[in-house]
Formats: C-alpha cells, sequence, structure tokens
C-alpha cells in the first residue's frame, strides 16, 4: 500500500490556530533580529573601518567570531551563558530574540561594510569639505547610499534569517516548525506538517525573493 | 587536538575560580514574586502539552501542589507560575543556572545527574523496552539480528541494548531519531522495526499514532529507571518543602488517585487511555518514598 | 551559579563501553568533516552548471536553473531534510522504498549529504550567476568573434574569470556548508553535534560539552576560511579586482 494514499490533510483546519501562533512568533523574531541586526551591523561596519585600531580589530573579530561558530551552538550559548552574567533567568523567547539579534548583525555588518566601501571615497571629502563631521558625513552621505545599493543583499540575508529561525526548537521556543512538530504530535499525523510548513516556508520566501528582484530592477534603473 | 584541549584548560581554571554557593530557591521565589516550572512538550502523560498549548500532566499535577506549598509558606497569595520548555538536553544546565526552579518532565534519577542537580522522591518508575509493529512477530532483542532499531539522539538506549545479556552476540543497526516523535515516525514508516525506549513514553507514543492497535510493548526490561522531579542542590529548605509535600501526597493515597486520572483513564488531547497499570515498584515507593539513583534498581 | 565542574571528562571512559568521550567528539568531527566536503562537492559542480545555465541564451534552461534555485533556497535546511528522510522515500515503489529506508548502505549520511549538496547548490548557483554576470558583456563577444563557439567561450573566456572573482562569497559558503552540516544530527548521522548530545547525556556535564565542540567547529570553519584564502591569493587575477582590498 503506498503511504500517498494514506496522507490526510485534514488535521491541519484544526492545527491552523497553534500553527498561526508559531508563525507569528517567527515574523517577530525576524523582524526584530533584522532591524537590531541591521543597526548593530551599521555600527560594527563603522567600527571596523575606522582608524581606531582596537575598535577595528573588536569588531573583526567579534565578525569572524560568530561566522564561524554554527548557529545551533550560539543559540545554545547565549541561552545558558546568560544567565550566570545577568544573574537573571530569562525565557527561550526573550534569549532567542537577544541572540538571533547579536548573531546576524555579524552578517548585517558585512554587507553593510560592502555597502559603505562601494561609495566613491571622493563623497567623503566632499562631505568633509563643506565643514561636515564625520557623524554627519556618515548619516546623510554615505549611509544611505550604502543602504540602498545593498537593499537587495540585506533582503536575502533576511529571507535566510526567517528560515534559520527554525532553529530555535533547540531551546524550545516555540515558532512555525515548533508548532508544526507539536501538532503532528498531537494528532499522530508528523508527515503531513513537515509538507505543510514547508510549503508555507516556500511561499512566504518565494515572495520575498521575487520582492528582491524587484527592487534589484528598481535600484539599477537609478544607477 | 591538543591546543583545544589547552584552551579548554584555561577557560576551565577561569571558571573554576567561582565556588559553589549554598543555593536558596525559597528566597529567590520571594524576592522575584515568581517560580518557574520547567515543562516537557510530549513526554506523555507525564508533562506535555495539551490543544491549547498549557502544559498538563501526571508531573504538572504533582508540581502544582509543590507550587501550592510554596505559596502558603512564603505567604505569596499572587505568585506567578511561569513555565518554560526544556529538552533532555538542556534540563540540567537550566535547573543549575537558575532557569528553572522545578523541572517538572521526565528525568531519570541516576548518579551521574546527582553531581549537579538533587531530586524529589521518586514519583514514577519507567523500563526500557521496545515497540513494534504486531505484525512482525518479534518478541525478544535476541531476534533483532541484522535489522534497524530506533532510538533517540542523546539517549542511552543503543548502550543497554548492547550491555543486556542477550543483546550481546547479535548485531543490530542503530537508527536516530531527532526526538521520540521522529523515532516513532522511523518505526512507523518501515526505518526500523523496533523502537527501544521508557515503556510509558513508548504507550503515549502508541494512543497518539494514527493507528494504535498495530503496536506493542514486547521484550526484556533493559533498565528500571526511577523517574523524579528535579531541582537546585544544597538547597535543603526547599529540598524539605518538596519531600514533605511528596511524602504527604503518597501517605494520604493522593499519588494513587493522580496515577489513576493519568494512567487509567482516557486523557487531553484525543481523549485515549493509556491503560498502563501500575508497576509492583512504584507501589513500593509510594509506601517508603525515596530518591535513591537508578543504579541502586540495577544492581548487577 | 550552582555548576559541578569536571574538566577531565574528556579523557573518562563513556559508561558503557571501552572508548573515551574526546574519542567520541573525534569520531564526530571525522562524520562532520565527511559530510561537509562531499556535500561542497555535490554543491559546486551543481551550482556552477545550474549558474550558468541561469545565464544561457535558452528560455527553458533559464527556467529550469530558476526553478532549481528557487526551490532549494527557499525552504529551510532543516524542514527539507526531514522532508528527504521522511517524505520522499514514501512516493517510492514499495521494494525500492524498503531498501532506501532498511538496507541502503550508509542512508543516513547519503541523505544528508544530498540533501545538503543541493540546497547549498541554490546559493553556489547565485554567486556563480553575479560572478558571469559582472564581466564585461565584451569578453563574450570577444570569445565568440575570434570562432568560439558558446559553451567554448564559456570554457575558456568567462568562467574561468566568473569563478575567480566569486571566491570570498564562495569561501562563506564553504564555511557555512560546515556549520550547517551540524542539522544532519537530526536524521541521526554521528557527527559532532550528535556525539555532543550523546555525551552530554550520559556524562552529564553538558557545559565543558558544548564548549569543546563550539571550539571544534570553530577550528574547521577557521581552518577552511585560511585555505580558501591561500586560493584566493594563488588565483588572483592581476591588475583585476586584487587591488581593491
Amino acid at each position: 500500500m503506498s503511504f500517498f494514499t494514506q496522507f490526510d490533510f485534514s488535521v491541519i483546519a484544526p492545527s491552523l490556530p497553534f500553527l498561526w501562533e508559531g508563525l507569528k512568533f517567527t515574523a517577530k523574531l525576524t523582524l526584530i533580529a533584522m532591524s537590531g541586526g541591521i543597526f548593530l551591523g551599521t555600527l560594527l561596519a563603522l567600527a571596523r573601518l575606522s582608524s581606531i585600531t582596537p575598535l577595528a580589530m573588536a569588531a573583526t573579530w567579534y565578525v569572524n567570531l560568530m561566522r564561524s561558530i554554527p548557529l545551533l551552538m550560539v543559540i545554545l550559548w547565549f541561552f545558558l551563558v546568560i544567565p550566570i552574567f545577568t544573574g537573571k533567568p530569562m525565557g527561550a523567547e526573550t534569549s532567542a530574540i537577544i541572540t538571533f539579534t547579536a548573531f546576524e548583525a555579524a552578517y548585517f555588518s558585512e554587507i553593510m561594510r560592502a555597502g559603505i566601501q562601494s561609495v566613491p571615497r571622493g563623497q567623503v571629502f566632499a562631505g568633509q569639505a563643506i565643514g561636515m563631521t564625520y557623524w554627519q558625513t556618515m548619516s546623510y552621505v554615505v549611509l544611505p547610499q550604502a543602504f540602498r545599493n545593498m537593499l537587495p543583499i540585506l533582503l536575502t540575508q533576511t529571507i535566510i534569517l526567517f528560515q534559520d529561525t527554525s532553529l530555535v526548537y533547540a531551546i524550545g521556543a516555540k515558532d512555525l516548525l515548533k508548532a508544526a512538530e507539536i501538532a503532528g504530535k498531537n494528532y499522530g499525523r508528523p508527515l503531513e506538517m513537515y509538507v505543510f510548513v514547508a510549503l508555507v516556508y516556500f511561499v512566504v520566501c518565494f515572495a520575498l525573493s521575487n520582492l528582491v528582484k524587484h527592487l534589484q530592477s528598481r535600484t539599477a534603473i537609478v544607477r | 587536538m591538543k591546543k583545544t584541549f589547552a584552551l579548554g584548560l584555561t577557560i576551565a581554571s577561569a571558571f573554576a575560580l567561582s565556588q559553589p554557593v549554598l543555593a536558596d530557591t525559597l528566597a529567590k521565589v520571594k524576592s522575584s514574586g515568581s517560580i518557574t516550572m520547567g515543562i516537557r512538550e510530549s513526554s506523555y502523560p507525564l508533562s506535555y502539552l495539551d490543544d491549547k498549548q498549557l502544559p498538563i500532566g501526571y508531573h504538572i499535577d504533582i508540581c502544582n501542589r509543590i507550587v501550592d506549598a510554596v505559596k502558603t509558606k512564603l505567604d505569596l497569595k499572587n505568585l506567578k507560575v511561569m513555565h518554560q520548555a526544556v529538552t533532555s538536553q538542556n534540563r540540567i544546565p537550566l535547573v543549575t543556572n537558575g532557569t528553572v526552579d522545578l523541572e517538572c518532565g521526565s528525568t531519570t534519577n541516576n548518579a551521574a545527574r546527582q553531581n549537579q542537580v538533587a531530586f524529589a522522591p521518586t514519583t514514577f518508575v519507567t523500563n526500557v523496552r521496545m515497540a513494534i509493529k504486531k505484525g512482525s512477530g518479534i518478541t525478544s532483542l535476541s531476534q533483532l539480528d541484522g535489522k534497524p532499531v530506533a532510538t533517540t539522539t542523546g539517549t542511552t538506549s543503543v548502550q543497554l541494548m548492547r550491555a543486556h545479556e542477550k543483546g550481546k552476540n547479535i548485531n543490530f543497526k542503530e537508527v536516530y531519531g531527532k526526538d521520540h516523535a521522529d523515532s516513532f515516525l522511523m518505526l512507523e514508516t518501515d526505518r526500523s522495526v523496533a523502537f527501544v525506549m521508557d515503556d510509558n513514553l513508548l504507550a503515549g507514543l502508541i494512543v497518539t499514532s494514527k493507528n494504535p492497535a498495530e503496536y506493542a510493548i514486547v521484550g526484556e526490561v533493559l533498565n528500571i529507571e526511577p523517574i523524579a522531579i528535579m531541582f537546585r542542590k544544597d538547597d535543603p529548605q526547599f529540598q524539605g518543602l518538596v519531600n514533605t509535600v511528596i511524602r504527604d501526597l503518597a501517605k494520604a493515597g493522593e499519588l494513587d488517585k493522580l496515577y489513576a486520572k493519568w494512567f487509567m483513564s482516557p486523557i487531553p488531547p484525543k481523549g485515549a487511555n493509556m491503560n498502563f497499570p501500575m508497576s509492583d515498584k512504584l507501589k513500593e515507593l509510594i509506601k517508603n518514598p525515596s530518591d535513591a539513583p537508578a543504579e541502586a534498581y540495577n544492581k548487577k | 551559579m550552582n555548576y559541578h565542574w569536571n574538566w577531565g571528562i574528556f579523557l573518562q571512559q563513556v559508561q558503557s563501553g571501552d572508548e573515551t568521550y574526546l574519542d567520541w567528539l573525534i569520531s564526530g568531527l571525522g562524520w562532520t568533516v565527511s559530510v561537509a566536503l562531499a556535500a561542497w562537492v555535490i554543491a559546486l559542480v551543481l551550482g556552477s552548471l545550474i549558474g550558468t545555465l541561469r545565464t544561457v541564451p535558452n528560455r527553458w534552461l533559464v527556467l529550469l536553473a530558476t526553478t532549481h534555485v528557487e526551490l532549494f533556497r527557499n525552504v529551510p535546511l532543516l524542514v527539507q531534510l526531514l522532508l528527504w528522510f521522511f517524505v520522499v522515500p514514501e512516493f517510492l515503489p514499495r521494494d525500492l522504498s524498503l531498501w532506501v529506508k532498511q538496507d541502503m548502505p550508509a542512508k543516513e549520511f547519503v541523505t544528508a549529504v544530498i540533501c545538503l549538496g543541493l540546497f547549498t547548490s541554490a546559493r553556489v548557483a547565485e554567486q556563480v550567476r553575479a560572478g558571469i554576470q559582472s564581466l564585461s558583456r565584451g569578453q563574450k563577444m570577444a570569445g565568440l568573434a575570434i570562432g568560439f563557439t558558446l559553451p567554448q567561450t564559456y570554457r575558456y573566456v568567462i568562467l574561468p574569470m566568473a569563478f575567480r572573482i566569486i571566491i570570498p562569497p564562495l569561501t562563506s559558503e564553504f564555511m557555512n556548508i560546515i556549520k550547517n552540516s551540524s542539522v544532519a544530527f537530526a536524521i541521526g548521522v554521528l557527527e559532532l553535534t550528535f556525539q555532543a548530545r550523546q555525551m552530554q547525556e550520559d556524562s552529564e556535564q553538558g557545559i565543558e560539552t558544548y564548549l569543546a565542540v563550539t571550539l571544534l567547529y570553530f577550528i574547521v570553519a577557521f581552518a577552511a576560511n585560511r585555505g580558501m584564502a591561500l586560493i584566493e591569493r594563488r588565483t588572483r587575477v592581476p591588475g583585476y579586482i586584487g587591488g581593491a582590498k
């Protein structure tokens, strides 16, 4: 007997409220980690490019360290180790948000660094020539262009981030995948649930990556 | 490799400077106004999530009694009870680092763990056995030669099979699921012919499966494991409170009632009945509560 | 924190067996490296092919390649792995399905390598495409003008340039594949993360275990990074991008 005939997708309807809660957490985690990560990442990128050597070195080390450890391990570490320093226990959800923001900052900083370097040096000199301070040059001249040039890549990284949130199962936070697994267990139908979440992830990511393409063609015209 | 080790030692010496201090859970609960229960998501019927994602189960009920006693003792009517899902990987670090005050899951009390944490008197006893499909005709370990056998990553079932006298001379192929549900899925989809695990977990997976009549729990008992509620060690005050609550529940016959409610009657979410009678070992332990580790039950 | 530290644990014997915990971790490291390297071969070969196909002047080939990329990069790796392992065999004929599930040699390893290879091939393909498209159109035209066929132009003109340009992003992807191989524990490949979980369950010294494993991953990923940096230096195109560093 083929397994296909045994597939029963009717279990999905009663689990939808469950899955919706999971998707909401996944979305929230993605959005916070994206905005926080881009903000911190930009600061890190500026630090790496700054002429203050210790600052540049510290930023380089942070970025390389984060990029050399599996995300799964980083998630576990933040969850287990932060309470030792703060002395306060922390829920899995808060921990996931902090971890992803700190982790993604490393990746976003590499993108922003490339973006900043893509702005011609003359523009910085021009800013300085008209009497702007470092922060003014950065925030009015360089960063807006860097951000605009890198928008498609920033979004692509966000799609990866959205997918990577599925790893929070390791600390018991309830994201979309976890919700699907729990629903699958309760109804004895794990396979249907795996297929269904794969579809949900695909639809969301595909829509986002088409948005990226759209943006790419628009920024291309501007240039 | 040597370099790794040296680095590890350096970090170790940095950590080792912090000497263990006496834990005081009650003071922590009093100052924060909240207590955190560690829960499992699918340890039927000891600790799992219902339809609304709320933790329920035999151990959750017992923990709620302990929380009530904490409320009375500290005179905190508005004590906030928080739930933290734990896994078999993170439950012990979470208890030692203070995230979880009371772990109400399905943790085996053994000697290695007693180095890290303390256990309440044993409230459940599980036997490690195997689940099979009835059609396969398997009834003993000795029939598993050359066959794939499933178990869950990070559990020690395979070592138990190797250690058992009937498992010594046979050569089975072990396959691993990332959690119990995936391991059961391996049995269901014929990736394995048997799934070796705690019998109450097997029974729970069977009743919630697509076709419960298809499976049976059979074979030799590979290990007897006392399951207990877990908390920080070196905390005599809190330990005293937990012990008193459980001894009182045992004496008053409350544990028998809770057992019947979760193991012998229909339970959420599907209203299935585990039909899992109380073992003689547990009956004995309800008469004489004890927190002896698994090693005391499996003397060779 | 009331943690009982025991750094000698790595040299102690496991609870039932003759090996030490260190042996477990080393054998896990071996599997991690094997999975990553085998998957990297698939990802490079397939990714180069698919990435090239996305730039050729044939609508159907482009569509085929685009579908491949979108399919494999829009679903989380862990979910893909579970689909390959649990769902795909159910669509095979019964005998073949049983063979795949029970008798196929090294089935977890093979599944993990195929899955990780395909997942990464989509990302490599995007980089190869970006590399090809970053070349000026004149290079392709020059190749065709001196009488090369289109495949020859790709082989001798476009691809050798494109690959050198994309070595930095490929380095990141190579490091990613090593780190991503850690999801393979979910289907029971006995790699480093798997051994870590087993060791922490067996020894109850979780923090020491995870610290050691994190260091091992770091060392391997860092070695990969240095190796690629060497290749990058050796293959740098003079006067092209090297100076921009």
